[in-house]
């Protein structure tokens, strides 16, 4: 009696499948409960993938749900890779189509910020720009193209999502405020944090990231958001070690 | 021109522990008696970071063994050509004194189930399990230590006994072996033979390191005992008398305290790094 792997697999994601015949005990009876040592070794072990990727999810949904959550997303979407350290690129997008949370409408943009802390902490190592070179007079500076650090990652949301992370991770931080946040992630030597952009950032970043040169990017931010402020949003890239230095 | 030769030519014949980013200090300040250190290759293929860094200084003070948990050697399907040179980028900057694997399996298709799975001892899974081995060590320059896995079911259409398996892939491939004597402990108890008979059958003069770790114990439909390979506690003494008893065959090797889940602090793992030491004395 051959076990293919893929009966193998098949059992092993599906407990209501019978366990392959060709499995057995040392008495040549059944495997029963032993194979159900590897179905529990699979399901458990990237469910804690997955806690330990998502704590803001977590942490907003409980333990108890995580897990139950979990177990439906591990079963129809195992890793396509064994870098276990980016497991769940494709949990944001599950979250936001799960039915029975989808009262809790930014828990998908949660789930984003927790990739982005992930990304940005396994993210490429680069010296970090050095603001002497911004002291020069406007012309030059506007001619300026700078790039983004491999660790840097902005996450545009129509939730409070800068407010719901501090919330659940900073002691006595207000409440969540009824607003859109954009969020910078920056790893300035090995610890990303989370950072609030000022209105129109996002699109600045974006730009910069496109090769525009600082002058290119602020006109284009300005069209769309005639409030944008360039002097503070420099001021909190340069601080956290936003741009990489130029090569 | 590239010095692709190890920093260190082997692992010392002492007790090693498995590398857990809370102990990087005190590895650093007050290793004694750990020699070594063994990684999982798959926690170090990020691009940057503070994984890398750690593993860049701890390279300069200790051998490095590179334990992979990933390729699936034993998968029917070929070897994930993408992980490979992973693994291949990985031993070629951090040069290190080891790398071994599992004879077990873990992927299938475009799938990773994150688990050493079983399979059937056969001429035909011999025969991919060498080519998977020639694979690896063709692509890394290097031979390679394969490990026994913790069994907790028989295959029926298996025609091998493990230890004939293992001693036959030796022989095709050139390979050597990491013996896991907490494994050989599992299997023998969950599928009911000798594991003393296991390490007298078993090819010891392959052997290029040796693990001992931690098991929970359960039961089966039957009620039979089922242990089960947990990483997450001290090693029992039974575990400790195979090592002596094996250690009194090979002579001293390098022994490594594998603990991965519910890690404790350093002086918990340094004191089972103590035991392994006290276990290699008598044999030195």
């Amino acid at each position: 009696m051959t076990v293919s792997q893929s009966e193998f697999r098949a059992a092993l994601l599906d407990a209501d499948r019978a366990v392959p015949e060709g499995l057995q005990n040392p008495h040549a009876g059944p495997a029963g409960a032993r194979f159900s040592v590897y179905r529990n070794n699979v399901v458990v072990s990237l469910t804690e993938a997955l806690a330990t990727a998502f704590p803001l999810v977590r942490k907003l949904i409980g333990t108890q749900t995580f897990g139950q959550l979990a177990g439906h997303y591990v079963r129809e979407n195992p890793p396509a890779s064994p870098l276990m350290m980016y497991y769940g690129e494709t949990f944001p997008e599950f979250l936001s189509g799960f039915a029975p949370l989808s009262h809790i409408g930014y828990l998908a943009d949660c789930a984003r910020l927790d990739l982005a802390f992930r990304r940005s902490y396994h993210a490429a190592d680069a010296a970090s720009l050095d603001p002497a070179v911004l002291q020069t007079v406007p012309e030059t500076l506007m001619a300026i193209r700078l790039a983004p650090a491999p660790s840097t990652i902005v996450i545009r949301s129509r939730w409070p999502l800068f407010d719901l992370w501090r919330f659940n991770n900073v002691t006595d931080a207000p409440k969540p405020r009824a607003a859109a946040q954009d969020v910078l992630v920056t790893r300035p030597e090995f610890d990303p944090a989370p950072h609030l952009l000022p209105h129109g950032a996002a699109l600045w970043f974006d730009a910069l990231a496109r090769g525009s040169s600082l002058g290119e990017a602020h006109a284009e931010t300005l069209r769309k958001t005639p409030d944008f402020d360039l002097a503070a949003t420099l001021t909190l890239s340069l601080t956290t070690e936003a741009f990489a230095a130029p090569e | 021109m590239l010095d692709n030769s190890p920093r260190f030519e082997r692992l010392p014949d002492g007790p090693g522990v498995g590398y857990k980013p809370q102990h990087f200090n005190d590895l650093l300040n007050e290793p004694a008696p750990v020699s070594w250190i063994e990684v999982h290759a798959e926690n170090y293929m990020g691009s940057g970071g503070r994984p890398l860094a750690q593993l860049r200084s701890l390279a300069e003070r200790f051998p490095v063994s590179v334990h992979g948990v990933g390729l699936s050697i034993g998968g029917e399907g070929p070897l994930d050509k993408d992980h490979l040179a992973r693994l291949r980028k990985l031993v070629d900057w951090l040069r290190p004194a080891s790398f071994s694997e599992h004879l077990a399996w873990s992927t299938h298709g475009a799938e990773f189930l994150n688990d050493l799975l079983p399979l059937p001892y056969t001429n035909d899974t011999l025969k991919l399990v060498c080519a998977h081995i020639d694979e690896v060590q063709n692509t890394l320059g290097t031979r390679m230590l394969l490990e026994n896995p913790s069994s907790y079911l028989a295959f029926s259409e298996s025609t091998w006994d493990e230890t004939d398996f293992l001693a036959e892939v030796v022989r095709r491939t050139g390979c050597g072996l990491l013996l896991d004597v907490n494994n050989v402990f599992i299997s023998a108890t969950n599928l009911g033979y000798s594991p003393e008979g296991y390490i007298d059958a078993y090819p010891l003069d392959a052997v290029g390191e040796i693990h001992v770790g931690g098991h929970d114990e359960d039961t089966d439909d039957n009620g039979a005992a089922l242990l089960i390979d947990s990483h997450g506690k001290p090693v029992v003494d039974p575990v400790w008398q195979l090592l002596c008893y094996t250690l009194a065959v090979t002579g001293p090797r390098p022994v490594l305290v594998e603990w991965d889940n519910d890690v404790p602090d350093w002086p918990v793992l340094r004191a089972e790094a103590r035991r392994a030491a006290e276990a290699l004395q008598p044999v030195r």
